[in-house]
């Protein structure tokens, strides 16, 4: 591997881990950043010239913290304050030295996700901070100006650094604030990596399996907290099917027709254990909702056909509980397949009177189409899939729903 | 941390300031706080611990400008709550001060700020 793509590969695996601990002391995340990717320009000059060394971390650490060090004598703060943003520094070498180093991700994004912080930007912050996606690709996911999306990461970090709020996982009294925002973000760094099957987005690449190693410690953290046991069974559940998701060309096979012979068996198990687990504390939410929709369509690789009355009900309450059009779209999908075509036929474009976004949206589309030709009306099905088509980026996407429309 | 929590009263809190009868009931809400500071051992003894004010209508705003001093009768703001006192406390962090304002008497009628002083004396 050359150094350039060492030093790349180092900073998508560090990041967070850096971050969290660089910023864990001094509460500073901007300079955490700002240190952290001099480290990483630094990386970038001296892993060619002198080889790529042996542990990539502990080099990008040591580096980040002299920069640290460097940009806290530089700054014109008080005295006292630089002294104990020194004093900071020093404890947080003390906590590399320890053996592994403890992993302060979760603290960080508990911070990320308190009250004091704007509700708006807690998740793109929590984005940011620990998988260093750039403000550019979250102002995108956020549909807001990549200036408006910076002003706001920019005025929250200061306010962590001022404010005082800890760096830990608080106690589980202070849970009900503040865990939906973690869960959130960990799901939106997941779909963000799940949009792109075959890992070609180099800023994407190992999304997924980051957010499910975070929702790992979470649990670790909160083994009796059901939704984010629930949220690691959804991922789970979702990440086993990642070998059927497309086929030998890279071609989109929809979830109806992947070959349950590919499907992560062992993964689905263990997706299923952690839902039973969840499913003991009597609180649903939305995340063991959406797990257990995963779960009913699995059955399919035991009983031949998803559980679609099960589907249909799931999303039913999905949609209650989250007024979520898209959830309401999907208990229209499913009803489609429980009651006929002409059922989901009829609640969708129902859907689409009362939800005009839902307009906007592509599978609202390739569902009209496909029910529309399922009831023989070719015309209304090849005028649905060109809507479709319209609104899809994907590739992959678009040459499955052109061939259908050829089918037609 | 320093922190102050900064108590915004309500017309009714510095009305009640000056009624006889309900001041009791203020005044004592007020002390059984400042107690509980004390004897948690956060209250910030180091510096000055805070005051409470007297009501806005004896506040006098100043301003230099250009040299020149403007003097204006009344407080700086002209809003509904008013700053009608100030508790400086001394605790690891944001969250246990914000459990000492939530148990602040003003938190239930107007509202409480809170800040971290800038440096800790």
């Amino acid at each position: 591997m050359s150094a350039a793509a060492a030093a790349e590969r180092a900073a998508r695996e560090s990041y967070g881990r850096l971050l969290a601990l660089l910023a864990a002391r001094t509460r500073d995340v901007a300079a955490a950043e700002d240190a952290l990717a001099e480290a990483f320009a630094a990386a970038l000059t001296a892993w060619p010239r002198a080889g790529v060394p042996e542990s990539p971390e502990a080099w990008l650490f040591a580096a980040a913290k002299r920069k640290l060090i460097d940009a806290a004598r530089r700054a014109t703060t008080a005295a006292e304050g630089q002294a104990q943003i020194l004093r900071g520094i020093e404890e947080i070498e003390h906590d590399m030295a320890a053996r592994d180093g403890p992993d302060r991700r979760l603290g960080l994004m508990f911070a990320c996700a308190h009250p004091a912080i704007d509700p708006s930007v807690r998740t793109p912050l929590m984005l940011q901070a620990v998988l260093g996606l750039s403000a550019e690709r979250i102002a995108a996911a956020f549909l807001l100006e990549p200036a408006a999306m910076s002003q706001r990461l920019v005025r929250a970090k200061k306010k962590i650094r001022d404010s005082g709020v800890a760096f830990d996982v608080p106690s589980p009294d202070l849970w009900p604030s503040r865990m939906g925002a973690v869960l959130d973000a960990i799901y939106a760094a997941f779909t963000a990596g799940w949009a792109d099957p075959l890992g070609a987005d180099s800023e994407r690449c190992g999304l997924a399996q980051e957010a499910i190693w975070l929702g790992r410690v979470l649990v670790s953290q909160a083994p009796e907290e059901p939704e984010a046991l629930g949220l690691l069974a959804l991922m789970l559940h979702l990440e086993a099917r990642r070998p059927a998701r497309r086929d030998a060309t890279g071609g989109f096979v929809p979830l109806d027709q992947q070959d349950t012979a590919l499907w992560e068996i062992d993964v689905q198990r263990e997706a299923e254990t952690l839902l039973r687990r969840a499913s003991t504390h009597g609180r649903a939410g939305r995340y063991q909702l959406e797990a257990a929709i995963q779960s009913a369509h699995a059955e399919r690789a035991k009983r031949g056909a998803p559980d679609w009355e099960a589907i249909t009900l799931l999303y039913t309450a999905l949609g209650e509980l989250t007024g979520s059009p898209v959830a309401r779209l999907n208990a229209a999908a499913a009803l489609a397949q429980r009651d006929g075509a002409a059922a989901g036929h009829a609640a969708a474009e129902a859907l689409g009177e009362t939800y005009p976004a839902l307009r906007a949206y592509q599978p609202y589309w390739a569902l009209l189409a496909d029910l529309s030709a399922k009831l023989g009306r070719t015309q209304a099905a090849r005028a649905a899939y060109d809507e479709a088509i319209a609104r899809e980026h994907d590739g992959a996407v678009i040459a499955f729903l052109a061939a259908r429309r050829d089918a037609l | 941390m320093h922190y102050a929590i900064l108590c915004y009263e309500t017309a009714d809190d510095f009305t009640r300031r000056e009624d006889p009868v309900r001041v009791e009931g203020y005044r004592a809400a007020h002390a059984t706080f400042l107690k509980a500071l004390r004897e948690a051992g956060v209250a910030a003894t180091s510096v000055a611990g805070g005051a409470g004010l007297v009501a806005p209508h004896a506040a006098t705003t100043l301003r230099k400008r250009g040299g020149a001093r403007e003097v204006i009768d009344g407080p700086y703001s002209d809003i509904k709550e008013q700053l009608g006192g100030v508790y400086l406390i001394d605790v690891p962090d944001l969250d246990a001060a914000l459990a000492w304002a939530e148990r602040c008497p003003t938190a239930s009628t107007g509202a409480v700020e809170v800040r971290p002083a800038m440096y800790a004396p």
